[in-house]
């Protein structure tokens, strides 16, 4: 007697679909969760706001500070709210969030520049959310290299002819990687698929156990294997679906560039959604209710969010978190597809962040295999 | 059938199943002959049901062993499925799926050929061909239970275990039941089927009686009658809510229970229940018969017995 019968392992297949076709809020949700996330995401970072409120700290007076400032007014992302009195002020303005930007003109910030000293300009910004200052911290280095173009005339004139009469140095607090959308729109696959595979996957199996079906179904001749994964196929084809709606909303609302082959991408996103439905049916072998997997689920979700680079910079992490980072298999999704998609990284490049998956998968699968039930012991 | 030329169909013994401490089946011996339809006797939590389930696989037992089909239970349970149709407790089909796809699932996933002619035949024996397309889920209790009963049977099994099978189904669908039963006895199927109701119990052709994991009583309804002794009065007439109270005082008196019209007496001493009767006997308002003691006479015995005995208490 054959241990895998791929008729009967098709009935599995077939019967998970009928009953994920029935199940409407399901099915909207494999469709919708995508959607949503992707254009609220999206849009939250595709704003370009302008008029950020900004002090300025002055030790020094001039023409040439004057001129500054106006050209940063005249670029529309900063609007100047005030003054501050001393470092310590315009540092509470920034902790508040009274304002998001603190510029700081140092004193003989006139003469160092009229000296041709190339003097710094110091720009603080509130980096929390980074997609906020993006934009303006792009816009302040153009101006850096025109502002004073005007000024500068006469004898002057050398001073404006090296690349910047003086530096801007950008000091972002809170959060020194600015993550772009480029870099959220691909992110938000990975935690999209996360969130899908290993909660749909835990349910599936939990629910035929919670309706008493499970015993009918282990009282046929259907082996483990092919209950298992016959009952995780459907949820394979979703997760490509998904991908692919992701993708293609990425590329034609925000035009997220794929500069790598989508064919590696697609063999990646293969390996972490087999990773991610090997933690549901581990997690599903372990609950005794639906209610319990999701748990797990949500147990496993958060630091998968928080931990991976996806929320914060994984680099401004404390060694610990990165470390628990490294474990979770969407840290290293998130650096495949960033790389195939931003950088056009090939299997060579990605080899190295493909192997933690595979192996946390392994690991998963012993797990899973020591706890699944064959039978209702 | 392989192996046991004899007709045992079902022939375990020794089997034993813990839940942690909680010891749910003990030492328990079971035989069933070809074509019988067994009645599986016992109060709620008696371990009919894990006793059911480790014959067809679903449970290893912690000890004991045993053939079902002539397989060995412990190391052949996917033979056994095969030829098995388990009808569980609940009803645990798919009640997302219309009745036709229930069908259809389960011949797939018996390997059976001819797969769409069958279970076309199976929804017209059944009854419910044009409501083929409707959700198990949306049948009322007595459909479900048919339902169930024919996707056991899709696969043509030689034996049927039958969890409780009619609770909650009414009288004339449990009569209907029943006949079928009879008639797949008939053709040469084994039915293992346990039940609450006496009614049912008295339409089997052997019984038996668990109680807290130990098998108390087996054999035909007369044999396990029989094996018990017991001597059953019935009496007519007077006040007899008044006399229950009474009798039930008297220390030969085990059992006293209404039937209609009359009251049944039982003990287990002919001559002390006879003397300890006797006054009573003299009342001319009351008439007093010797009957046959009842299935329920004898199970409520046993009960009684296993509390006042000790090693198998009832909880
Ligand atoms: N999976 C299980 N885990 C723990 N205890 C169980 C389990 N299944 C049954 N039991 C316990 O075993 C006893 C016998 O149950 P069961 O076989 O269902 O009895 P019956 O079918 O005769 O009502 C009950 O006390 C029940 O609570
Ligand atoms: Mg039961």
């Amino acid at each position: 007697m054959s241990y895998f019968s791929l008729s009967r392992w098709l009935g599995i297949v077939a019967k998970e679909f009928i009953q994920l076709r029935r199940d409407r809020l399901t099915f909207g949700m494999i469709v919708g969760i995508p959607v949503v996330q992707l254009v609220l995401f999206g849009y939250a970072i595709n704003s370009d706001p302008k008029h950020l409120p900004t002090a300025v700290l002055s030790a020094d007076r001039s023409e040439f500070t004057r001129s500054i400032l106006s050209g940063l007014k005249n670029s529309e992302y900063f609007s100047f709210v005030g003054e501050a009195r001393d470092e310590r002020e315009a540092d509470r303005m920034l902790a508040t969030g009274k304002v998001q930007f603190v510029v700081t003109i140092p004193q003989d910030f006139t003469r160092a520049l009229m000296r041709g000293e190339r003097p710094a300009l110091l720009l603080e910004a509130d980096a929390t959310d980074p997609s906020a200052t993006s934009n303006a911290l792009s816009a302040i280095n153009q101006l850096a290299q025109t502002a004073l173009v005007h000024d500068l005339v006469g004898p002057m004139a050398v001073l404006g002819a090296s690349p910047t009469a003086f530096e801007v140095r950008v000091h972002p607090r809170y959060n020194p990687e600015a993550i772009t959308q480029y870099n959220i729109v691909p992110g938000l696959m990975g935690v999209i698929l996360t969130m899908t595979m290993v909660l749909m996957t835990g349910l599936a199996i939990t629910r035929e156990t919670e309706r008493g079906t499970m015993e009918n179904l282990l009282a046929t001749p259907a082996t483990p294997l092919e209950v298992m994964t016959g009952k995780i196929v459907p949820y394979v084809m979703i997760g490509l679906v998904q991908v692919s709606l992701i993708l293609g909303l990425a590329r034609g609302l925000f035009g997220v560039p794929m500069i790598g082959n989508i064919g590696v991408l697609y063999l990646a996103v293969l390996l972490f959604i087999a990773a991610n439905l090997t933690l549901g049916l581990t997690f599903s072998a372990l609950a005794q209710n639906q209610l319990q997997a999701m748990q797990m689920t949500f147990f496993f979700f958060l630091p998968s969010m928080l931990l991976s680079g996806f929320m914060f910079p994984f680099r401004g992490m404390p060694g610990w978190a990165q470390t628990v980072g490294e474990v979770l298999p969407l840290t290293h999704f998130l650096r495949i597809v960033r790389g195939v998609l931003l950088k056009g990284n090939g299997f060579s490049e990605i080899g190295s962040e493909a192997w933690p998956i595979a192996l946390f998968m392994l690991v998963v699968t012993v797990i899973g295999l020591r706890f699944f039930k064959s039978t209702l012991d | 059938m392989a192996a046991n030329g004899a007709d045992l169909v079902i022939d375990v013994h020794g089997l034993n199943k813990h839940f942690g401490a909680h010891h749910v089946v003990k030492d328990l011996a079971l035989t069933v002959r070809r074509g019988e339809i067994f009645g599986f006797l016992g109060p709620n939590g008696s371990g009919k049901t894990t006793t059911i389930r480790m014959l067809c696989g679903l449970l290893t037992p912690d000890s004991g062993e045993g053939t079902c089909l002539g397989y060995d239970i412990l190391r052949e349970p996917r033979e056994i499925k095969r030829h098995v149709g388990y009808m569980t407790q609940r009803f645990s089909f798919w009640e997302d799926l219309t009745i036709r796809e229930n069908l259809a699932f389960v011949a797939r996933m018996y390997g059976m050929p001819e797969r769409k002619a069958r279970v076309e035949q199976a929804l017209t024996h059944l009854g419910l061909a044009d409501r083929a397309t409707q959700l198990a889920g949306a049948l009322s209790g007595g459909w479900k239970q048919r339902l169930a009963l024919a996707a056991c049977l899709l696969h043509e099994p030689d034996l049927l275990l039958l969890d409780e099978p009619t609770a909650g189904v009414d009288p004339k669908a449990r009569r209907e039941f029943w006949e079928e039963l009879h008639a797949l006895s008939a053709r040469g199927i084994t039915v293992l089927v346990s039940t609450h109701y006496m009614d049912e119990a008295e339409r089997c052709h052997k019984l038996a009686y668990i109680l807290s994991g130990t098998m108390l009583a087996q054999g035909t309804a007369d044999e396990v009658i029989a094996s018990q002794a017991l001597v059953t009065w019935a009496v007519r007439g007077g006040d007899l809510a008044s006399l229950a109270v009474t009798l039930r005082e008297l220390s030969a008196v085990e059992q006293v229970a209404a039937f209609g019209t009359a009251l049944h007496v039982t003990g287990s001493e002919a001559d002390a229940l006879r003397q300890s009767l006797a006054p009573f006997m003299n009342d001319p308002a009351l008439q007093w018969q010797e009957v046959a003691p009842s299935l329920e006479d004898v199970f409520i015995h046993l009960m009684n017995r296993a509390q006042a005995t000790g090693p198998v208490v009832a909880h």
